[in-house]
């Protein structure tokens, strides 16, 4: 029996005006019909807006359909009586992982739902005892919950909703916020429960990787769903996707290029690295060449050949220390770190080492990648570029001059070094985006005429429309309020930006948006820019320079070629390679003539085709 | 700064006092601040000096960590002190200029920042050995006799409950805000009162903008896990007295009585 079904499902969102008029109606869902069966994992695919997450809210009686039904169980969803038994039957959990926990306490959370639902008290220990263990969180049950990562908070939340028994539990993007280690954690939870609890799970996203082991997806825009099947139907359809602000995994999507280029035998909707991997060895054997027995000396062979002992200090390529080493002082405009340490909280009994001995340079015409799982001390180096936060010990030089010594103007700094924090469309103010963005250069003390001369030349920039110049930052789309912020630290005119995170939460369309944005600042504006991020795949298409932070110090500092040369290293702690980097590293073992150093899917295409056509 | 505040905040530790049910120390924490406001003599703040430093002792949190929750008072203390150190009539002891402090003056000032402190840590004991679930459960079996007044009792303290949760949420978000717009180049610390004032604004409307996206986050998620007031709620840690909370109501009492006692026999 279908445990989600909805029939002509429509809804609108109905503003109204201070008197309380209709001022517009606003069609969120159109006639989605949606039809789940126990025991499966769904997933829903769509970018910002599309519609996913109402839909998600009805199945969950937050929402009521404005046409059409929606029944859960058996059970409609706008009959009110209904509404506690949908809520119990049909779990739900929300992006945001801080604001879903209501206990203080990691039990107490748990035990909150059933605590609702009238379960007598020893029931309800039994029940939290059994969904911490199933979550891996048992041994967290007495810890706050502000102190977990993530990744944990998000198992908390999920625990919570376990402990309530339900058939089903509606996912709605849990892994937006969260870093990779913590995204693969929940997506892990998930379909555990789907396969030993048996629970049916809807999953909701925009991670393509996350759907691979779905049942069915569903790819949903403007209130529509537009495209249904099982993931391999859904993968082969790349550019279909692509019109739908989605893309596809890497794998597929080096498939789908290889395929273009010519290498048409490889079959369509190719999901996982593995199956690549076999099939371009099934396909192409002849390009293979080394005879399989030799694989175990060329695995050795190529382990070899990626160089580099790992010393204390991390890896560091002496090559690119030689001709980026230039001595302090120098003509050479730059931001310098010296040895610069910080430590939080100093003399209390918390006290963290945030940096330790953090030594690098910035040349002006870098894009520099800065990646580091979430504590390696990223945002706070960041900070330390724009003098936000001063080091506790240690120098920084910007073109020449200590931003330490007393008479440094700490302001003109941070015109020059334009740092954009992350999710920085929370710091919008002002009553329309043009005001918002002068903010900045006002406070530069420019003058009333230079100020919206930049205010303007920054909306440009970000490619904002115009008709949108005039409105409140907080009518604008998510996507469009982050380049509105971005474009309040482009108005002062940095010559340095720093981005922490410029990414997070959004889809994938309008992440590539936004990194284009950035590459153009760098390549047509000259702007020096620092990339914070961790995700392997953007540093690699857009760095030409990479800095990895772990536990405060600098790990490695290199080209991305260098650096993901040294697979297991980064994995050590807690990163990884591209994806690509893995595939091409797989083909090599097996035998393929390739270029076990690309990182980007072009690089990977023309090695790959190159392999095949020289056999 | 805002990182280290430490008020109306949970420690985690196994201790006597974090055992005790959270009715016990709401009682306690009444019956501590009126000992404290019918003190008049040295003897009965010697006893609730003693008082005090047994039950910081007995909760094992670092008196370290409770000291810099105050670090945000000390201003309030300080103009305290001042009015009533200058402004307190009676027998002089030093004059100088306008300034004139009497020993009554003395003996309030002192007296005043002694009761201050002493409220402040009390109540902050409190609150760091009982979770706010614990608080929330506390005043509403506490104050349950006042619904018979149509007073919400359950809604107050889930409201009360969810509001100690998000001080350290908040706090934060203050400081990440505060920081992007210095980065902007806002200044909130140099200029007169009313600069001032106005450079809070680029601090205040996101963090109230934030605030009710919370909120509404929030709600969202309470109703998701069917919560629909205090009706029908079962407890996942019903209250009920233990041997420790009647002995410890007993000790309560005796505290009380010594310091009303002392208070009318003591000379000084």
């Amino acid at each position: 029996m279908a445990i989600v079904e909805t029939h002509d499902l429509s809804f609108d969102y109905i503003r109204r005006d201070d008197e309380g008029n209709v001022a517009s109606i606003n069609r969120a869902l159109n006639d989605v019909e949606l039809s789940v069966e126990k025991g499966e994992f769904i997933a829903i695919l769509g970018g910002n807006g599309s519609g996913k997450s109402t839909l998600a809210k009805h199945i969950n009686a937050i929402l009521y359909p404005t046409e059409g039904y929606v029944l859960v169980d058996g059970k409609d969803t706008s009959d009110e009586a209904n509404t506690l038994d949908i809520r119990q039957k049909a779990g739900m959990i929300f992006q945001n992982p801080d604001n879903q926990i209501i206990g203080s306490v990691v039990e107490e959370d748990v035990g909150f739902g059933p605590e609702n639902m009238g379960i007598p008290t020893e029931d309800i220990w039994a029940r939290v005892e059994e969904s911490l263990k199933i979550l891996g969180m048992w041994e967290y049950r007495k810890h706050s919950p502000m102190r977990l990562s993530g990744g944990q908070k998000q198992r908390v939340a999920i625990a919570g909703v376990v402990a309530m028994h339900p058939e089903c539990i509606i996912m709605d993007e849990p892994t937006a916020m969260l870093d990779p280690a913590g995204r693969k954690d929940v997506i892990r939870a998930a379909r555990a429960l789907n396969d030993v609890e048996k629970v049916t799970i809807i999953l909701i996203t925009h991670y393509m990787e996350e759907v691979v082991y779905a049942n069915r997806v569903f790819v949903m825009q403007d209130g529509e769903i537009k495209l249904t099947g099982t993931p391999r139907e859904i993968f082969s359809r790349v550019e279909e996707l692509e019109g739908l602000r989605l893309n596809v995994p890497q794998a597929t999507r080096l498939a789908y290029e290889l395929k273009k280029r010519g290498l048409t035998q490889l079959p369509d909707g190719i999901l996982t690295e593995k199956e690549l991997v076999t099939e371009l060895c099934r396909c192409f054997p002849a390009a293979r060449a080394l005879p399989a027995e030799s694989n175990a000396h060329r695995h050795a062979e190529l382990t070899a050949s990626m160089g580099g002992e790992l010393n204390d200090q991390g890896y560091s390529s002496e090559a690119t220390q030689q001709v980026r080493g230039s001595g302090i002082g120098d003509n050479v405009k730059s931001i310098i770190l010296d040895h610069i340490n910080y430590i939080y909280s100093k003399g209390t009994s918390d006290e963290i080492k945030a940096l330790d001995d953090v030594s690098f340079e910035i040349r002006t015409g870098d894009f520099i990648g800065l990646i580091g799982h979430t504590g390696s001390g990223k945002s706070t180096l960041v900070q330390h570029l724009d003098g936000l936060l001063k080091a506790t010990s240690g120098h920084i030089y910007y073109n020449g001059e200590d931003i330490y010594d007393k008479d440094y103007d700490m302001r003109a700094l941070r015109g020059k070094v334009g740092l954009v924090f992350q999710y920085p469309e929370h710091q919008l103010f002002e009553e329309d985006v043009f005001k918002d963005v002068c903010f900045g250069p006002k406070n530069m003390g420019m003058s009333d005429k230079d100020t919206e001369l930049a205010a303007y030349s920054a909306l440009k920039a970000v490619k904002l429309p115009d008709d949108l110049f005039y409105v409140s930052p907080f009518e604008l789309s998510g996507g469009q309020k982050r380049r509105v912020a971005i474009a309040g630290v482009l108005a002062m005119k940095p010559e340095v930006l720093v981005l922490d995170e410029p990414t997070a939460g959004l889809d994938p369309e309008g992440r590539d948006e936004i990194l284009d944005l950035v590459k153009e600042l760098h390549d047509d504006q000259g702007i020096t820019v620092v990339l914070v991020s961790h995700s392997m795949e953007d540093v690699a298409n857009y760095a030409s320079h990479i800095i990895v932070l772990e536990k405060g110090r600098v790990y490695m500092d290199g080209t991305p070629k260098e650096i993901f040369s040294h697979i297991e290293e980064l994995e050590n702690i807690g990163l990884a390679a591209p994806r690509v980097t893995y595939i091409m590293n797989e083909l090599y073992k097996r035998g393929f003539e390739v270029d076990v150093t690309a990182t980007t899917i072009p690089e990977a295409v023309n090695s790959v085709i190159g392999a095949v056509w020289n056999a | 700064m805002l990182r280290e505040m430490t008020l109306g905040q949970y420690y985690q530790a196994e201790s006597r006092l974090h055992r005790l049910d959270p009715r016990v120390k709401l009682v306690g924490t009444l019956v501590f601040i009126i000992s404290l406001f019918i003190s008049q003599k040295i003897a009965c703040y010697a006893v609730a000096t003693v008082f005090l430093v047994c039950m910081i002792r007995l909760s094992k949190v670092p008196f370290s960590y409770m000291v810099r929750g105050m670090k945000a008072i000390v201003f309030i203390m300080l103009i305290t002190v001042i009015f009533n150190l200058f402004l307190t009539p009676g027998e002089t002891l030093i004059h100088f200029w306008v300034f004139t402090i009497t020993k009554e003056g003395l003996k309030n000032a002192v007296y005043t920042v002694i009761r201050l402190a002493y409220l402040i840590l009390g109540s902050t004991l409190m609150t760091l050995t009982t979770t706010p679930n614990d608080l929330t459960d506390g005043l509403e079996r506490g104050l349950g006799f006042m619904r018979v007044f149509k007073l919400p009792v359950h809604e107050i303290a889930m409201m009360m409950s969810i509001a100690l949760r998000f001080i350290p949420i908040l706090l934060e978000e203050t400081d990440k805000i505060m920081k992007a717009q210095q980065a902007r180049g806002a200044d909130f610390e140099s200029g007169g009162l009313i600069k001032r004032a106005r450079a809070m604004v680029p601090l205040l409307v996101p963090l109230f903008v934030s605030a009710f996206r919370r909120a509404n986050d929030l709600a969202l998620a309470m109703e998701a896990r069917c919560y629909h007031g205090g009706e029908g709620r079962t407890k996942m840690k019903p209250l009920s007295y233990k041997a420790w909370d009647k002995r410890a109501y007993v000790i309560l009492a005796c505290y009380l009585a010594l310091i009303i006692l002392l208070g009318i026999v003591s000379p000084i």
